[in-house]
């Protein structure tokens, strides 16, 4: 037994290669192929500037993420934390010497493209809460120490992101935090007490947002207050996928997004002209596309040995989830406006890379899903 | 295995959990497809409605003026293909080098360029500059060839208004012109369907009948961006053009009308005396209305504003003048009406009366000696219509006078610069100049001078009145649903008489036709004061009464130095006036004329009349057929 393990970790290339998980790849595969299709109708139905990119962006990071599952998992359990950290010093980095774009200041210039290091803290932050539940006894999950240690892994990358200011990714990386800790086995009684200290502490926090982000959840409440101004996006947005009906306005023919009426098409709202162009039919298989993407994850986590992978393999899986949910929920109007990008289908090369390397490591934990890490 | 029974513990809990969190996902999922069902499928109607709203944008068209035709329908304010300029400022180059290029081409004015560059910065970039708004062929053709060279240039084809017979009937129907602001808000129609480069009635019938002619617009649904740029042309309605009127003026009467007056001031006024058919009605000198549509030049208006002929009034309606003698055949019925004289009563004419301490002189200073009714109205003995007129009074006068139409408008609302004139009373005066009548003004009345002040058209309809045996007609100018044939015109005066309305403005017959024989003579018989105008040939015979209107009050050394006309200043001369009808026999047309400071009637107004007269009733076998060719709707 010892040594059929043993024999596990040094399985060669081809056992690899067999071991891949193609179901997932295919599905992102099939979910890039898309992105470049509604990438060329934003376009305007020629290969323009953000369809070139894009696929350019795909190009080397669909590769990459082969190339980061041919790693043991045991490698990125080793460096999870050196990872994280280097990914503090990028947001430090940028914290100084960033580039300033629209009042925010969160991207560094890497030669190839521009990288937004909060993108990958959504990762790496799964990454090291991963490693810590692993390690840490289940009986010290609840003791005071570990929750404070825990929350400050959270905290401080947050503290960075959001002075950026980007709520939108603050938001995100959080609840990805947040989540390894449930998973973890955190009493359900203090996620209870935190959510009923957050609602009560709301009005403070509000007090500390900034204009534009009262506006926003202001907005979110009645579009219609200022339809021309902050309720614009939001308004369009629904105009948008409400016109598209059953079954689309057919590829290419999207007026709301051909005829300029949507805001930021390429990034945050690029659901609304999928969903213009190709329905509610369309729109639902999306949603199974990613259900299935999500649904593979879950089960590689579940089949994986160490609780590493696992608990690796829930946590993106959820956080995938819920960059779609807070996505869509966005662009459907059921919540305010943060920005947050769709995985895959936004234009934008830092959470391509980030939502690659994830699921780079989950291949990864498919792979070497009998190794026991110690 | 301590280790390993923790590690499967932890195990649990992880999966345990993950359980719950599949659970959270799958009802989240369920609630956004939920909501994309709702938004998509529920309220696509919504926001279909909301996107096409978003993306459609319309706009109107200039719409198409509805056609103005004679008698005849022969079109005298139609529609015409225009060339237009445009430039479309996006799809320049190079603007200085553009505007160079057709500063070169089409020989524009500084001024024009600086208002073209002005009109650039003030629109947005895909919002066309009209440069030229009525480019000649050739300049059309001009562009056509440089098109290569001229990128942003669009000549573009459209629609104005026309007047192919030019100056000749300005008076009547006006012109069209850009429209200011209040000119818009007065007219709701006009608010309605404006639209910028549209053009509306400013004068005349163009003004009057406005909501008819106007049309509605055509639309053009575009598909523009978010930005308000236009993308795609998506469907063009058409607009209907505006109701076709049809008038009842002749164009060859009215061209010949112009003719006659050519190079003097004044008016010539034909009507159908049992219809009331407005056949002319021609003010001189004229002015051509094709020069207003595209924004008149200044030296152009100055030169019509200042001529002293005065082309701007149109004389035929707001043109006051005293009648003269042409009001004498209406004294004379107004003395038999009211049984004052009769054929035989006689007046001895010195040259000359005096009466309270002034001289009343007679035209023809000798004197006609003994005259009766006939001889005083052949030959306008000025004497003989004193002492009637002094006989009669002057309230008695007035009655008569103001039911054959003179002191009231005669087309009422056609025509906003239509005069009402001015008979006078003992009332009036009194009301007005706030002093007693004087015997002497009831003379001079007599003879059309003084207070009395008339259009050219109302004589012209009070001669038609007398010439139909004196009933009552209205007047028109357009020609309405069921125009009247003669007979029926007939049988409706008729019918005025047996139902007593008052249609009829006599009370004896008889006094109608001594007045008609009286002004026959005047036309037809020796020492007449028109004899020498007059036709022979029964068929185009016509009886008439001339008058001359003293401009101003002849003093006694003008008197006595009889100048001739050539030596009496232009604006001190008197105007040469005319009223006529005919044929004598079963007559059916009545006309006026005044020339201004023309002189005397006989020698400068009623040989106008020989000539207008043949080609009237050579016209009137064409009209007669031409009656009811079809239906207009106003």
């Amino acid at each position: 037994m010892y040594q059929k393990d043993r024999l596990n970790n040094e399985i060669t290339i081809l056992q690899k290669i067999k071991n891949l998980d193609y179901i997932l790849i295919i599905s992102v595969a099939l979910l890039s192929i898309i992105s470049l299709f509604v990438m060329y109708s934003t376009d305007g139905g020629e290969v323009l500037f953000h369809t070139k990119n894009h696929f350019i962006k795909l190009a080397v990071f669909f590769p990459l993420m082969i190339f980061v599952a041919f790693f043991n998992i045991k490698f990125w359990h080793n460096f999870s934390y050196i990872i994280y950290l280097l990914i503090i010093l990028l947001l430090v980095w940028v914290s100084f010497f960033g580039i300033k774009s629209s009042g925010s200041q969160r991207w560094m210039d890497v030669y190839l493209f521009v990288l937004q290091p909060s993108e990958l803290m959504k990762v790496a932050i799964i990454l090291c809460l991963a490693k810590y539940y692993h390690r840490l006894k289940i009986e010290n999950v609840n003791s005071f120490t570990s929750i404070i240690f825990v929350l400050s892994l959270i905290t401080i990358p947050i503290i960075f992101v959001i002075s950026q200011p980007d709520l939108g990714t603050s938001i995100l990386i959080a609840l990805s935090g947040l989540i390894i800790l449930w998973l973890g086995g955190v009493k359900f009684k203090y996620f209870m007490y935190s959510f009923i200290t957050f609602l009560i502490s709301l009005p403070f926090i509000i007090s500390f947002l900034k204009p534009y982000q009262k506006l926003r959840i202001l907005t979110f409440l009645d579009p219609d207050r200022d339809p021309l101004g902050a309720g614009y996006q939001i308004i369009q947005s629904k105009i948008a996928i409400g016109s598209g009906g059953l079954d689309g306005k057919g590829f290419l023919k999207g007026t709301q997004s051909y005829l300029d009426f949507l805001p930021e098409k390429h990034t945050d709202f690029i659901f609304t002209l999928f969903s213009e162009e190709f329905g509610f039919i369309g729109s639902v298989g999306l949603l199974i596309l990613y259900s299935i993407i999500i649904f593979r994850i879950v089960r590689i986590g579940s089949i994986s040995r160490s609780n590493f992978a696992r608990l690796f393999c829930f946590g993106y899986a959820f956080a995938i989830f819920i960059y779609i949910v807070v996505n869509l929920s966005m662009v459907l109007g059921l919540l305010p406006i943060v920005g947050s990008p769709l995985p895959i289908l936004s234009y934008g090369g830092s959470s391509m890379l980030a939502t690659m390397i994830g699921f780079g490591i989950v291949l990864s934990a498919k792979i070497n899903h009998k190794q026991i890490i110690a | 295995m301590i280790k390993s029974n923790s590690g499967i513990r932890k195990t649990d809990v992880i999966n345990r959990r993950m359980f719950i969190i599949g659970a959270a996902k799958v009802i989240i999922f369920a609630g956004i497809v939920a909501r994309l069902f709702s938004l998509q499928i529920n309220e696509n109607k919504k926001y279909l409605t909301l996107s096409d709203k978003n993306r459609i944008r319309e706009w109107k068209l200039p719409p198409t003026r509805g056609n103005i035709v004679d008698y005849f329908g022969n079109i005298i304010a139609g529609n015409l293909k225009v060339y237009q300029l445009h430039i479309i400022p996006e799809q320049v180059e190079n603007f200085n080098y553009l505007l160079l290029r057709l500063k070169n081409l089409l020989d524009l004015s500084e001024k024009k360029i600086t208002k073209i560059k002005k009109l650039k910065s003030e629109l947005k970039p895909w919002d066309s500059i009209i440069v030229s708004e009525n480019l000649t062929w050739s300049q059309f053709v001009k562009i056509n060839n440089y098109l290569y060279d001229l990128v942003g240039v669009k000549p573009v084809m459209t629609i104005s208004r026309n007047y192919p017979f030019k100056d000749v009937y300005t008076h009547v129907l006006g012109y069209v012109s850009q429209p200011n602001e209040e000119e818009i808000l007065a007219n709701e129609t006009v608010q309605e369907r404006f639209v910028p480069g549209m053009k509306i009635g400013k004068l005349g019938l163009e003004k009057r009948l406005e909501n008819h002619l106007i049309g509605t617009n055509a639309i053009q649904r575009y598909e523009v961006n978010a930005y308000g740029k236009r993308i795609n042309q998506l469907e063009h309605q058409k607009g209907k053009q505006g109701s076709k009127i049809r008038l009842t003026v002749d164009t060859e009467v009215q061209k010949a009308c112009g003719e006659l007056l050519k190079g003097k001031a004044g008016s010539i006024s034909v009507m159908d005396i049992y219809t009331g058919d407005i056949i002319a009605m021609y003010s001189s000198p004229s002015y051509d209305p094709n020069l207003f549509l595209f924004g008149i030049s200044q030296d152009e208006w100055q030169l019509i504003r200042n001529n002293p002929l005065k082309p701007l009034i149109n004389k035929t309606l707001s043109g006051l003048y005293s009648p003269g003698s042409t009001i004498k055949p209406i004294v004379a019925l107004s003395a038999l009406e009211n049984n004052v004289i009769d054929t035989k009563f006689k007046v001895k004419c010195t040259g000359k009366i005096e009466l309270y301490g002034q001289t009343f002189h007679c035209w023809k200073e000798k004197g006609h000696g003994w005259v009766s009714l006939k001889n005083a109205m052949k030959q306008s003995c000025d004497t003989y219509f004193y002492e009637v007129a002094r006989l009669l009074g002057v309230d008695r006068l007035n009655i008569t006078a103001e039911k054959f139409g003179l002191g009231k408008k005669v087309l009422g609302e056609y025509f906003e610069n239509e005069k009402k004139g001015l008979f006078p009373s003992t009332k009036w005066k009194k009301n007005n100049l706030d002093r007693g009548w004087v015997l002497g003004e009831t003379l001079i009345t007599g003879i059309g001078q003084g207070y009395i002040q008339s259009t050219p058209l109302q004589l012209c309809m009070m001669t038609a009145q007398i010439a139909n045996g004196g009933y009552a007609i209205k007047p028109k100018i357009v020609v309405d649903n069921n125009p009247m044939t003669l007979e029926e015109a007939k049988i409706s005066m008729l019918g005025g008489e047996l139902h007593g309305s008052d249609k009829k403005l006599f009370k004896n017959k008889k006094n109608i036709k001594i007045v008609q024989e009286a002004i026959f003579s005047s036309t037809n018989e020796r020492f007449g004061t028109s004899y020498r105008s007059r036709i022979d040939d029964p068929k185009y015979q016509f009886a008439g009464k001339t008058g001359t209107a003293q401009v101003k009050r002849i003093s006694k050394r003008e008197r006595e130095l009889d100048l001739e006309l050539e030596q009496i200043p232009y604006k001190d001369r008197d105007h040469a006036l005319y009223v006529a009808y005919g044929p004598y026999i079963n007559p059916r047309y009545a006309l006026s004329i005044i020339v201004e400071h023309g002189g005397s009637g006989s020698k400068a107004a009623a040989p106008i009349a020989k000539k207008l007269f043949k080609l009237i009733i050579d016209r009137h076998e064409l009209r007669k057929k031409q009656s009811n060719f079809e239906e207009i709707s106003i």
